[in-house]
């Protein structure tokens, strides 16, 4: 029933700021606050009193072993059932969905001003929304959460969104983003229906039961069918590249809550996804089709690269560095050693502290300054107290600087691909460089060169200084003792590994040759 | 030993007072906190070191705590001392504390001193981790550590652009190196199983061969990584354009510490440098060029800093050369020196620049000596090193070693390259000073100015100044044991060598005084015009190698930028939309409402349909 309530408790939540609403603007903020502080605080609960060893894990065909289990029937007649289960990699995100809530929450408390009960609604079904991605295992389930997450998202830019340059408005990139996501997700359905449909016509039973559909025997072009619908909605979701057109927009025109949330937790329900669905389900196909998926990594690293160079604005270049850095992720999962996941599981914890760093910095900025137009920066290291510090952290952070967690998950990426795919790695490898350059020219044309006016502005205050540094000691601690993370989700990545991984020395490799 | 740790958390410590205090530190406060932290961590060091000579010498580890741990992969936040890493620690924080010291004195009246001492100990605490880190990972870690710092402070005076480009040209460049180090850590872990530095030594031999393809793409990729960091050809353009940084800066990281950490590398990654003998050759071979190479540029500076930087260069080049003979006590001899008089020579430089109002060309310099005694005393000394001037200087001994295990290993072509260097450096230093320091001061800056005083500038100057002559070589890197014994020679060829360089450098010196005394008016007519001009125009610009870069790869990086800017994979994308759009907007053209239209079209298509039939039917 924890379960449960962890998906619950946002949703209340949220009925209760739009209600709380009518007494003023504070009560919804308190509210949504005290609702993710509660929601934290029992994911750490969990974290600190489970046990997520799961044991020994036998050979495939027994039973998955979850750390928590939770079912109640749903729609007893096509086999829908409400079924949420947690292991180690789920209770890291929801830890993170969690944290980067209070964040969200807290780095809108004085940018938001209309409709606040309203718009904490939506922050916080969003959270709901993907908790639920995070724990459902009942595909349908799975596939109701994850439109859920959409409709919020779809508001919190169209309703509190900032309009960008060039006709870029609020409402075009709320309905880009919808319309990317919705259309992948229909991909996806049609994918899950065509995988019970096969369920269906070998055993005769209608059900969405993620363990079950894994026995589900496919022949080879019905599994790489079946996956592709999966990974093209994830893949937009991550995204990957030629599919990422809706997260810059996306990104540019959010408000900063919307960002982070964007960047922090949205993205990695497409990297968990893959984990967690079209791996595990599609192992044949997954496999013979990981040179593909690596070479769209590759294409992300570089692609995002050179465009989060060529931005003017300050949040489209954080936009397009969340593309390279995904790229990452991308050829991590397929890479499939236990090194590269763990990598992959520490990237993502990294990269939603530093991306939501950046995202809340510039917004700090953006309240400063009314622009993120970085032509009207410059100069402004002495003039912003200690926000140019924390930039040039999470700067560093970002270009993966060692001692930083996204150090760490970028090198275990590449150490744990190097041996299966050595050419990859080397070219991915050319994009560390490349993040060091658009990471310096962010640092170069904001702070540096000769300042722009005269005076100075608020330095940051109490809250904002406080979100600042527990966000760089996390990415600091996870870079220096990412232990206690990678133990948790050791399990779970061996679980993936052993499905996915143990198909490269049996199958595929004699099949490969003709 | 369990002191070990504090060498390096002293420093970060300092770090982290000075950012976290918020303004609450003043410029003194910050300045005692920076610089009382790396003395302490001095103190430390001595102290270790002492324990480590009194204990024999046996090298020792010491684990903190395992970094990450997934399968085989099992890096450790731990330290090993032994000779080799105390050397280099004794380096660090030794001069390190006197550059912490004379800083106090160059920054006094700035903004900004806290974010300076906040930068130049966490630098200490990278290039200590570097040094004593046990294993590549945590190596690295250092490794791009002192390249963050260094790219901090070199863009310290923000607000002129130019100092930011040069900073971020650093950072890039030797980040370039470092993705070949990276790939090699990935080649290592891949092949050997392990980063742990001391168990790759021992695994290299039992699992590749000598002269296989193996070892030798490990060397390659490691030495991509050295040349990166130490400036030498093909990666060197960064450390000129570096000079943008504050004086001290220039003297502890970019002479005395974090360049010469590609030297450090493969000095401790010896072990799998010898089992690819070609990359040893090509090792000897880059630094004599580029000893060379910046030797010419250096002639052609009228920076002084410029001509100390292209000097650095050349010094880091004998010191690449003397690795590639084998010769591993010598180049580490040769670091250790090296960072004793190029960092003598770049504070008094600093004094010079700050007594002059930061004026730091010559051409409007000169006549200096009379009022800044200090400082030509430190750039006599130090110059008289870095030009080897035989017996009193601790240059001359470093540098003769090198020329003679060259030369005993059998690279006889390497040595003559060292001595036309040594020549070429004579030269360039008497270039240097005369152009400073005599003739008549040829501005205002230079007529005026005043000389420093205090502790914190004099002491670290004749600390230095001291360190720089034969007292600084009776200081005898304890390396036995760490790194193998070079070639062995016959002595009376080592004494015959040591005459020739000898009289080589002190040649230089009288060609250099004739020239820059006697001759300087054919000089300045030489090199205003015809074939005179041009050289200039080429030593001046160290071989044209910016033009190349920036036609090859900056300008078409930046065009590929500028290509791509408005995403053009997305806009592909919109096409559909669009399409559906013209779809929508071309059929609701035909809803006009005008029912004679509609008439007709029906009429036009029922006709249509009918003629098809008949046709197909007949």
């Amino acid at each position: 029933m924890t379960l449960f309530w962890l998906i619950l408790i946002p949703f209340i939540g949220g009925l209760l700021c739009w209600q709380a609403d009518r007494f003023g603007d504070l009560p919804p903020r308190w509210i949504a606050l005290a609702t993710m502080l509660i929601e934290l605080a029992i994911t750490l609960g969990l974290w600190f009193h489970g046990d997520y060893h799961l044991g020994n894990v036998g050979m495939a065909g027994e039973a998955l072993r979850w750390s928590m289990e939770w079912r109640v029937a749903w729609i007893p007649r096509f086999g829908i059932e409400v079924h949420l289960a947690l292991d180690g990699l789920s209770l890291v995100l929801i830890a993170l969905t969690g944290f980067l809530g209070v964040l969200a929450v807290l780095c809108s408390w004085h940018e938001i001003v209309r409709r606040v009960g309203f718009f904490h609604l939506n922050l916080l079904w969003i959270l709901g929304g993907v908790v639920g991605v995070f724990l459902a295992i009942d595909l349908f389930l799975f596939f109701f959460f994850w439109e859920m997450m959409l409709v919020p998202m779809y508001f919190l830019i169209a309703l509190w969104g900032h309009s960008g340059s060039e006709g870029r408005t609020r409402i075009r990139a709320a309905t880009k983003f919808f319309i990317y996501t919705q259309a992948s997700g229909l991909l996806m359905l049609v994918s899950i229906l065509g995988l019970v449909f096969v369920h269906h016509a070998h055993t005769g039973e209608y059900t969405f039961a993620y363990a079950t559909l894994m026995q589900t025997p496919l022949s080879e072009s019905t599994a790489m069918w079946l996956m592709l619908g999966f990974f093209v909605a994830f893949a937009v979701k991550l995204p990957v590249v030629p599919v990422h057109g809706w997260l810059p927009d996306a990104h540019a025109q959010a408000p900063t809550a919307g960002s982070v949330d964007l960047a922090g937790i949205l993205l990695k329900t497409a990297a968990y996804g893959m984990l967690r669905f079209a791996l595990p389900l599609f192992p044949e196909a997954s496999q013979a089709f990981a040179p593909v998926a690596m070479t769209l990594g590759l294409i992300g690293i570089f692609y995002g690269a050179l465009l989060a160079c060529g931005q003017q604005d300050i949040k489209r270049l954080i936009a397009y560095t969340s593309i390279a850095h995904m790229g990452f992720v991308l050829i991590g999962i397929y890479a499939g050693t236990q090194l590269a996941l763990q990598g992959v599981v520490l990237m993502m914890v990294a990269h939603a502290f530093s991306a939501a760093g950046l995202f809340i910095l510039s917004g700090q900025l953006y309240e400063r300054l009314h622009t993120r137009d970085m032509r009207e920066m410059g100069g402004l290291w002495g003039r912003l107290g200690s926000l140019p510090g924390f930039s040039l952290c999470f700067v560093a952070a970002s270009l993966g600087m060692p001692g930083t967690a996204n150090f760490l998950g970028e090198f275990l990426i590449l150490f744990g691909s190097f041996p299966v795919a050595p050419w990859v790695v080397v070219i991915a490898s050319v994009g560390l460089v490349l993040a060091a350059i658009y990471s310096l020219l962010l640092m170069q044309r904001v702070y540096f060169g000769p300042p722009q006016g005269e005076g100075i502005f608020a330095d940051l205050d109490q809250r904002e200084y406080v979100m600042l540094l527990a966000l760089l000691g996390l990415v600091l601690l996870f870079g220096l003792y990412p232990q206690p993370l990678l133990d948790t989700t050791g399990a779970a990545m061996g679980e993936v590994q052993r499905l996915f991984g143990a198909v490269s020395q049996s199958t595929i490799l004699p099949m490969g040759i003709p | 030993m369990s002191l070990l740790p504090l060498t390096f958390l002293l420093p970060l410590a300092g770090t982290l007072i000075l950012a976290l205090s918020r303004g609450r530190l003043d410029a003194r406060a910050s300045a005692v906190v920076g610089v009382t932290s790396v003395g302490l961590s001095a103190l430390v060091a001595a102290w270790v070191g002492w324990r480590f000579l009194a204990g024999g010498g046996q090298s020792v580890g010491i684990t903190l705590w395992t970094w990450v741990a997934v399968g085989d992969f099992r890096p450790t936040i731990g330290l090993r001392l032994d000779g080799l890493s105390l050397t280099m620690t004794g380096v660090i924080t030794g001069v390190g504390f006197l550059i912490h010291l004379f800083a106090a004195w160059y920054l006094q009246g700035e903004a900004g001193v806290r974010r300076f001492y906040a930068y130049m100990n966490l630098f200490v605490a990278s290039m200590l981790l570097l040094v004593l880190g046990d294993n590549l990972l945590l190596l690295y870690l250092g490794w791009e550590g002192v390249g963050l710092c260094s790219y901090l402070l070199i863009g310290y005076y923000y607000w002129t652009a130019a100092n930011g480009w040069a900073a971020f040209k650093a950072f890039i460049v030797t980040r370039l190196g470092d993705v070949f180090l990276a790939i090699g850590l990935f080649w290592l872990f891949r092949e050997l199983g392990t980063l742990d530095i001391g168990e790759l030594l021992a695994r290299a031999p039992e699992v590749w061969q000598e002269g296989g393809w193996q070892p030798r793409l490990a060397a390659l990729l490691i030495l991509g990584g050295a040349l990166g960091k130490s400036a030498q050809l093909p990666l060197h353009t960064w450390l000129a354009d570096a000079m943008a940084g504050p004086t001290p800066v220039s003297a502890l990281i970019h002479a005395a510490t974090m360049v010469t950490a590609g030297v450090y590398l493969i000095a401790r990654l010896h072990g799998i440098f010898e089992l690819a003998p070609a990359v040893l050759t090509l090792v000897g071979l880059i630094g004599a060029l580029t000893l060379l190479m910046a030797s010419f540029a250096a002639l052609a500076q009228t920076d002084i800093k410029r001509v100390l930087a292209y000097s650095t260069m050349s010094q880091i080049g004998y010191m690449f050369l003397a690795l590639g003979v084998g010769a591993y006590e010598a180049a580490i001899f040769h670091l250790m020196t090296h960072a004793f008089f190029k960092a003598l020579l770049f504070l008094s430089a600093g004094a010079v620049i700050v007594s002059c109002h930061h004026e730091q060309d010559m051409r409007r310099l000169g006549g200096l000596w009379r009022r800044l005694p200090l400082a030509y005393l430190g750039f006599i000394v130090g110059g008289a090193a870095l030009a080897a001037l035989p017996l009193i200087t601790a240059g001359f001994y470093s540098k003769d070693e090198i020329l003679w295990e060259a030369l005993a290993a059998g690279h006889g072509g390497l040595m003559l390259a060292g001595l036309v260097g040594a020549f070429l450096t004579s030269l360039y230093t008497l270039r240097l000073i005369i152009g400073t320091f005599h003739g008549e001061p040829q501005s205002d800056h230079a007529r005026d100015a005043t000389p420093g005083r205090g502790l914190a500038h004099g002491l670290p100057l004749v600390v230095l100044a001291v360190l720089s002559t034969f007292l600084g070589a009776w200081i005898h890197p304890p390396l036995a044991g760490v790194l193998p014994a070079p070639a062995e020679g016959d002595e009376t060829w080592h004494l015959i060598l040591e005459i020739i360089a000898a009289g080589v450098a002190i040649l230089g010196l009288l060609i250099g005084a004739w020239l820059f005394l006697a001759r300087q008016h054919w000089l300045a007519e030489r090199v205003a015009g015809g074939w005179g001009a041009r050289l200039w125009w080429l030593w001046n610009r160290a071989w044209g190698f910016d033009i190349a870069y920036d036609r090859l790869f900056v300008r078409p990086y930046r065009g590929l930028v500028r290509g791509l800017r408005s995403d053009l994979l997305d806009r592909l994308l919109l096409l559909a939309g669009w399409l559906s759009w013209a779809l929508h907007r071309g059929l609701s053209g035909t809803q006009t409402g005008k029912l004679r239209l509609y008439a007709g079209t029906m009429v036009a298509g029922v006709a249509l349909v009918l003629m098809v039939l008949v046709l197909r039917g007949g």
